[in-house]
């Protein structure tokens, strides 16, 4: 069971590099929707019992939204803004790889210095997790676009997701669905927000938002 | 129990009725009704249990199932608690009647349902502040009720001075909470716990007491209106509506009294410089205060500055209490700790109710520059004689309810004299002198005040065509006239009712106090006597100029008309002429502006004078700290892109960095 885990854990890394490198916003949505079916996987990885019926709906729950119902949303506020499908990093594409490379070692490092976290499952879990915080903070920071901040937006979610599943076993079912009803909110607001917002301005870039200070 | 229930009752009721104005506001007059119905209830269902406790039924404690962050959510019931409670329940109650009358000439042009909210909510913050248990819960408090008075203070936020004091207010409070807050820290420190209860059973050493003890003289001192930190005062209260400045003067700087008081019951014996500490704040903002208020033409603004003045009577008798305590001499521990206390809840009332008679005033003229009325006495009976009533009684005149607090605090100051030694000699003295010149400055202030609004001719068209208010703003009036000539009159048995309050502060057995309370309980009652004779000889005198009257003819005329073919209005002495020559004996202290153009030759065509005093503590030292203050801020203008993306970087990398500090 654990080698399932590790396998799967190793592959939420992979997707998370590739969010940093690829260039096309339709290809990383769909590296995102890959992500979130990944992640409802992870959920029953690190099930020690027996498969109850909650766990059951939150799997069936969490692939329904990160691994479908977000991407399509996205898709939609891209086609409907009419966006060109480039990315437009503030960071090039093979600096912020380096960067995502980079931030896999220090998250390990992280983890070790961290006391009593004891995931119990996997010891990779912590810094997979760590790693998916850190990428999800790069792509907010280093990305032109509105719905490229969304994306990080999500990155970030899935790492605190991968934490909770891992460390708060108790609560599980309520963490979780806590943070499933926190990234719908946010997907939501974001959504709007960048529809009305190239409504109104006639694009997303949030670099020409700058112009709105003070 | 069934006392501290009845007291959550009151507060949720307030809270909800405020809600419900908030919900109505579409309507003014349901919102109006609602707010001031909901306080009223609440402030009555409030005032039994306060009173049963303040009168020496048991303390009570309410223990809520649901935890605060760091604690429990505790609320007690005792005696000090309950002083300030019958303060706040009376006089808001009675500032809710009078708004129902005075808010409705807003009613054209701004709804009613957020006042009212707010203000409902101030009241019943209040009341969780002076009962909350736990540091937490009372910061929460303490924050919502600087909030909901801010939001009371912007109230007519179009007006550009309204906002500029709106604003004062909340730098000034907020830089007044950061010092509680660190003051709590410390106590939670030291004690392991943010429980009040928890701060007075632990012990710590003088240091660390000391320094809790200015954090709180400057954390709550910033609200009460001490000095130099009372800058925001003579803003905001004439700001404000007027019952809400007659709350804030009355009763919400006085929780600034009763955090200080909350406090020192936490760090045991006080060494004696904690007093002396007291005494010289109450000094200085007893005289300064008053000196300011002489130099002031906005009637507002008068009373404002009469707040800081009062205030330090306050601190003139707690200073003198501590030293008591520090020099084990119980008569002035006692007669210092109860003049303050009592000074506390008499304050409440005549000053409510002198800020209620400037809003009846400014109900009825439109203004609140003194030099613009006169001769108001004959327009507005009914606000005139009750301002002279709390005038009186503000000055510390018997038989008013000032003079049995400032009694107190002068016999506690006398006592002291024997007892202490050295050092403390001089500002013991200086408690007696400064109060006795705080009381003349005082009466000539409210001379000049009372003269300029009330006698004479009127000096402006508005202050002739004024009116006087209706039954709901005189009712409030008269009941707190009622109240100060009560406590007056019963002070004898007022000042053994203190008993319980001054053993929280204290902590001496209720019978040693009651002991010492005997001496000045004589020599009130010989005043008490000798009052209630020469009122009724005045009465006496009346009836019979009545009667020797009844048969003739009466006839009135203008004042100042002896003689004079065409008599003006401007032949007046003016209220800054009439407090010229104290201003200007004391002009080192209040550096007034004067603007003069002299009449020159033999038939001077034009002639000005303009006076302004602006206040020195804003002028001189936070004004230019905070214009330093900004122009260091404005060198990190940098830092601000405007760019989404590097804001989430500043986050992170302060994330990472505490993450990274926490690790090492």
């Amino acid at each position: 069971m654990q080698v399932w885990t590790d396998v799967i854990l190793i592959t939420v890394v992979l997707t998370n590099l590739a969010l940093t490198g690829l260039s096309s916003l339709g290809t990383c949505i769909r590296v995102m929707a890959l992500q979130g079916v990944l992640l409802g996987l992870i959920t029953i990885g690190v099930q020690r019992e027996q498969l109850s019926l909650h766990v059951l709906v939150l799997v069936a729950g969490t692939v329904a939204i990160k691994g479908f119902v977000f991407p399509r949303l996205l898709k939609r506020a891209i086609r409907e803004a009419a966006i060109r499908q480039e990315v437009e990093p503030f960071v090039g594409f093979a600096s912020s790889l380096l960067i995502g490379s980079l931030a896999l070692p220090f998250a390990i490092w992280l983890t070790g210095r961290l006391p009593h976290l004891d995931a119990g499952v996997s010891p990779l879990l912590v810094p997979t997790a760590f790693h998916a915080i850190l990428i999800g903070l790069l792509l907010i920071v280093s990305r032109r676009k509105a719905v490229t901040q969304v994306l990080g937006y999500l990155a970030l979610e899935n790492g605190i997701f991968v934490f909770g599943v891992g460390l708060a076993r108790q609560a599980t079912f309520l963490v979780e669905m806590g943070i499933l009803l926190d990234v719908f909110v946010a997907v939501f607001v974001m959504g709007i927000a960048i529809f009305h917002i190239s409504r109104e301005f006639d694009h997303i870039d949030t670099d020409q938002l700058s112009q709105l200070k003070e | 129990m069934t006392n501290i229930c009845l007291l959550m009752t009151s507060v949720g009721l307030m809270v909800a009725s405020g809600l419900i104005a908030l919900l109505v506001s579409r309507w003014p007059r349901v919102a109006s009704a609602m707010g001031c119905v909901g306080t009223v209830i609440g402030c009555g269902l409030g005032l039994v249990p306060s009173v049963r406790v303040l009168l020496g039924q048991p303390a009570e404690v309410l223990r809520l199932a649901w935890s605060m962050p760091l604690g429990d959510c505790v609320f007690v019931l005792d005696a000090l608690a309950s002083l300030f409670l019958v303060a706040i329940y009376s006089l808001c109650g009675l500032a809710a009647i009078y708004g129902a009358e005075y808010l409705q000439s807003y009613r054209q042009r701004r709804s009613l349902g957020p006042p009212w909210f707010f203000f409902n909510l101030l009241v019943g913050s209040m009341v969780v502040v002076v009962t909350a248990q736990n540091a937490v819960l009372f910061l929460i408090a303490w924050e919502i009720m600087s909030l909901a008075s801010f939001f009371l203070v912007t109230f007519e936020h179009e007006d550009e001075g309204a906002w500029r004091a709106g604003w004062t207010y909340l730098v000034a409070a907020h830089l007044g909470t950061a010092f509680l807050l660190a003051m709590f820290i410390l106590l939670g420190r030291a004690s392991g716990s943010m429980d009040f209860a928890s701060f007075g059973s632990m012990s710590q050493p003088v240091a660390h007491a000391s320094l809790i003890l200015v954090l709180a003289v400057v954390g709550f001192g910033t609200k009460a209106g001490f000095m130099p930190l009372h800058v925001w005062l003579p803003e905001a209260h004439p700001a404000a509506p007027s019952h809400v400045s007659a709350v804030m003067s009355g009763v919400m700087i006085k929780t600034g009294i009763y955090g200080l008081l909350r406090t020192l019951t936490f760090l045991g014996p006080p060494p004696a410089w904690w007093g002396l500490l007291l005494i010289g704040i109450g000094l200085v903002s007893g005289v300064l205060g008053v000196l300011f208020a002489l130099a002031q033409h906005d009637l507002k603004r008068l009373l404002a500055y009469h707040s800081v003045e009062n205030i330090g009577i306050i601190a003139l008798g707690l200073g003198t209490g501590l030293l008591g305590l520090s020099l084990q001499s119980t008569p002035m521990a006692v007669l210092g700790f109860g003049g303050g206390l009592l000074h506390v809840l008499n304050h409440a009332c005549f000053k409510g109710l002198l800020f209620l008679g400037a809003g009846a005033v400014l109900h009825g003229t439109g203004s609140r520059e003194l030099d613009r009325m006169g001769g108001l006495l004959k327009r507005l009976p009914w606000t005139g004689w009750t301002f002279l009533v709390g005038a009186v009684a503000i000055c510390g005149l018997p038989p008013l309810n000032g003079f049995v607090s400032e009694l107190l605090i002068y016999l506690g100051a006398l006592k002291g004299v024997r007892w202490a030694t050295g050092s403390h000699l001089p500002l013991v003295v200086g408690v007696v002198v400064g109060l006795a010149l705080i009381g003349g400055l005082a009466s000539a202030c409210f001379t000049k005040a009372f003269g300029a609004v009330f006698l004479g001719e009127p000096r402006s068209a508005q202050a002739a065509g004024s009116h006087e208010c209706g039954g709901l703003m005189r009712l409030a009036m008269l009941v707190l006239a009622a109240g100060c000539a009560a406590i007056g009159l019963l002070g004898p048995f007022v000042i053994v009712a203190m008993a319980p309050a001054i053993t929280v502060v204290a902590g001496m057995p209720s019978e040693s106090i009651r002991a010492t309370m005997a001496g000045p309980r004589e020599i009130l009652s010989a005043v008490v006597a000798a009052s209630i004779v020469l009122l009724v000889l005045t009465g006496g005198l009346m009836v019979f100029r009545r009667w020797l009257l009844a048969g003739r003819d009466v006839s009135s005329t203008v004042t100042w008309d002896c003689g004079y073919a065409r008599p003006t209005a401007r032949m007046q002495y003016t209220a800054s002429s009439f407090a010229q020559p104290l201003t200007w004996f004391f002009r080192v202290f209040l550096q007034t502006h004067t603007k003069l153009a002299p009449p020159v030759d033999f038939f001077p065509a034009s002639a000005s004078l303009v006076t302004h005093t602006d206040d020195v503590c804003r002028e001189k030292f936070y004004r230019p700290m905070f214009r330093s203050v900004g122009w260091l801020l404005s060198r990190l203008r940098w830092l601000q892109h405007g760019r989404v993306q590097i804001y989430v970087l500043y986050i992170a990398l302060t994330l990472l960095a505490l993450l990274l500090w926490k690790l090492e």
